[in-house]
């Protein structure tokens, strides 16, 4: 069941023309299994693309034109939210780096087609960190509800500011000056970063260059503590390295020159492995040896991240994924932290948990 | 779509309904949903037993539109000062609520998966009961007296279409009816009670986030007619207002846009289609405010809403029946 289930959401997304020949048993379980992972609207949009939607099932149908409406409207409102973001950061004269989701979009990249956003993240100079904050809380953003442990959590550990919520949308931007915590195992440089970044057309942004931000799209994939949006960020990642490889001859031999000189060679090669493995990507072989691993440690990784890949979901889960999801979340705050505060952090947030369980009333 | 066997919930008996939920294999039409529902627990099975009893249903059917699930937290409050918590594909949307509300959970939580989720409709937070093959919608914040003359209507002569979504199709607007159990709170559980003596009730719920609650049974004509859509063709703002004699007063078309925008909940999401919906939706209705204290008011008011269908939205006899 587990390897079925997965194949099923990876062929669909993959090769959406194949959903024709889908019966209505196994939508049952697609849509379930697309909604956990946060591909409907990829699903749904690729679909509209194959031009395949009116040969599918008639009670399939409203589902996908229901998930390609939820992804026409995040399009369009990450597109506003960037652009009030650009008129709060206008004045510093800086460069605005954009970075995932909104960067995607804005570029106007393969890797925008459905999806699903959840915040805005940018990154800027570390030194103009608190500028950026003061224009946007001009502007009518906060952090919101976060607490002095937390406030100093962030401010002094992690790599980006609380985030920050518009009070009048409700929107959130997530504030970066690296795409890694201080207290991480790598300390990628984020002058290189900001110094590769491309200007977009439309003024303050900036988007990554090509290897940086396939390097970033890894690097964030193989911190993370759990895997929800694994899958999507896997598809995002297949779509940035394709797109780039075709316009790009050289693609291939910079991107992992690049990771070396970012100290960030370990998540191209996992994002090379499980590329290939999940989604069937074509990576050059001569890329994958200049990233290359001993198989011993690659086949415990694979312990993790083979379970953990796939959908959170009943139809998939078991004491493996279970096991997995566990050990995913040990290794993404391991990586994050020294395991002095990682015990220190860890312990308070249990201890807590059960304190505010406690006094919820009911 | 596949003609579905004429099975209703009220053909099983309540043991079998509880078998089946605890596999996990029974599912129940509302309208043009059909939901698959899993869940242990007994009062849950008992519930739906009573508010469904002429829903179609069906046992492991190939599709459905949402699974859902009812149980009990992984964790110590599934024993101490137990809990129920609400699931679409093994993911809780919201914080468990006190066991005891499980049936009322259930219902709340079909309600935001729909809510949530499906936006092939243009779904709006109000009311609506069908006559003559048209529509009367109640859009109302929480409080306004939407459900208790919504239950009253559709104990007396109008079709339930529903008590808390309204679903449009984004193109010929049609309303869907969904024929659910009508949720009522605090005193109007109590007038509703003396108001039809018959109906049938789920248990009540107590302390819960809105006070007392209660579902009240969907009339059986509602539910056998489930699949019939209507026309919108009257908006009407209601108010309960203490002691109050009835009062319907016109609205203006443009100052009942927004109110229509801010009460749906996928109006952002659709973007032009949504704003498109709203403004031919007012084109062919009309529009009211309506204060009330008697539901006995309330029917005659609606009765003579109901009389004025011949009339086009302008307040004008359409030219078919003038000549």
């Amino acid at each position: 069941m587990t390897q079925s289930c997965g194949k099923l959401l990876l062929d669909a997304v993959r090769t959406p023309a194949m959903a024709v020949t889908l019966d209505l048993r196994s939508w049952d379980d697609l849509l379930r299994l697309a909604r956990r992972a946060n591909l409907i609207s990829r699903l749904a949009e690729g679909i509209d693309q194959a031009g395949v939607l009116n040969k599918l099932p008639a009670p399939v149908r409203p589902h996908l034109i229901a998930a390609s409406a939820l992804a026409q409207h995040q399009r369009r409102a990450v597109i506003w939210e960037t652009r009030h973001i650009g008129t709060a950061l206008s004045a510093l004269g800086i460069p605005i780096v954009l970075l995932k989701g909104a960067a995607y979009s804005m570029a106007g990249l393969q890797a925008a087609t459905g999806r699903l956003y959840g915040d805005v993240d940018i990154l800027v100079p570390a030194t103009r960190i608190n500028e950026v904050e003061a224009a946007l809380m001009l502007h009518g953003w906060s952090a919101g509800h976060v607490d002095a442990y937390d406030n100093r959590y962030y401010r002094r550990w992690m790599h980006e500011l609380p985030p920050m919520v518009n009070i009048k949308r409700g929107t959130v931007v997530d504030v970066h000056h690296n795409i890694l915590p201080l207290t991480a195992r790598n300390h990628p440089s984020a002058e290189k970063l900001l110094a590769a970044s491309l200007a977009l057309p439309e003024a303050p942004f900036h988007v990554l260059s090509p290897c940086d931000m396939v390097i970033h799209c890894a690097t964030h994939l193989f911190h993370e503590g759990e895997l929800n949006n694994g899958l999507r960020d896997l598809f995002d990642l297949d779509a940035l390295v394709q797109e780039y490889a075709e316009n790009d001859a050289s693609f291939w031999t910079t991107l992992p020159e690049r990771a070396k000189e970012l100290d960030l060679e370990w998540p191209l090669r996992l994002a090379f492995r499980y590329l290939e493995r999940f989604l069937g990507t074509r990576i050059p072989e001569q890329a994958k040896t200049s990233v290359k691993q001993s198989p011993i440690l690659a086949s415990l990784r694979d312990v993790m991240y083979l379970p953990g890949f796939l959908p959170d979901h009943p139809l998939c889960s078991g004491y493996r994924s279970f096991l997995a999801r566990g050990l995913l979340y040990l290794r993404g705050h391991y990586l994050r932290m020294p395991l002095r505060l990682l015990a220190w952090h860890l312990g308070r947030k249990a201890f807590i948990r059960l304190y505010k369980n406690k006094s919820r009333s009911c | 779509m596949k003609e579905e066997t004429a099975v209703v919930v009220g053909d099983l008996s309540l043991q079998q309904l509880h078998d089946a939920l605890k596999q996990g294999v029974f599912a129940v039409r509302t309208g043009p949903l059909l939901f698959r529902i899993q869940s242990d627990f007994e009062d849950v099975a008992r519930s739906i037993h009573a508010l469904y009893s002429g829903h179609p249903c069906q046992i492991a059917p190939e599709f459905s539109d949402f699974h859902v699930e009812v149980r009990a937290p992984l964790n110590l409050r599934r024993w101490f000062r137990p809990q129920a918590e609400f699931f679409i594909d093994g993911e809780p949307p919201f914080e468990p609520l006190p066991r005891d509300q499980a049936p009322a959970l259930l219902e709340w939580g079909m309600n935001w998966t729909i809510a949530a989720s499906c936006h092939q409709w243009f779904t709006l937070h109000a009311a609506s009961l069908e006559r003559d093959g048209l529509a009367v919608i109640l859009p109302a914040p929480p409080g306004s007296g939407k459900s208790t003359l919504c239950a009253a209507l559709a104990l007396r002569g109008w079709r339930l279409l529903s008590d808390e979504l309204t679903l449009l199709d984004p193109n010929s607007l049609c309303a869907n009816a969904l024929a659910r159990p009508i949720n009522l709170k605090n005193a109007s559980i109590d007038l509703m009670r003396k108001f039809a003596p018959t109906a049938i009730w789920s248990p009540e719920s107590y302390d819960t986030q809105k006070g007392r609650v209660a579902h009240l049974c969907p009339p059986v004509d509602s539910v056998r007619r489930m699949a019939d859509k209507a026309e919108p063709r009257w908006v009407v703002f209601p108010k309960y207002v203490p002691d109050a004699d009835p009062l319907l007063t016109p609205r203006s078309k443009t100052q009942t846009f927004m109110p229509l925008a801010e009460n749906a909940f996928n109006y952002g999401t659709l973007g032009e289609p949504g704003f498109d919906a709203i403004a031919r939706l007012l084109d062919q209705c009309s529009c009211y405010d309506f204060i009330y204290s008697r539901l006995e008011d309330a029917l005659e008011v609606f009765e003579w809403l109901a009389a004025t269908s011949g009339l086009n939205a302008q307040g004008q006899q359409s030219s078919a029946e003038a000549q």
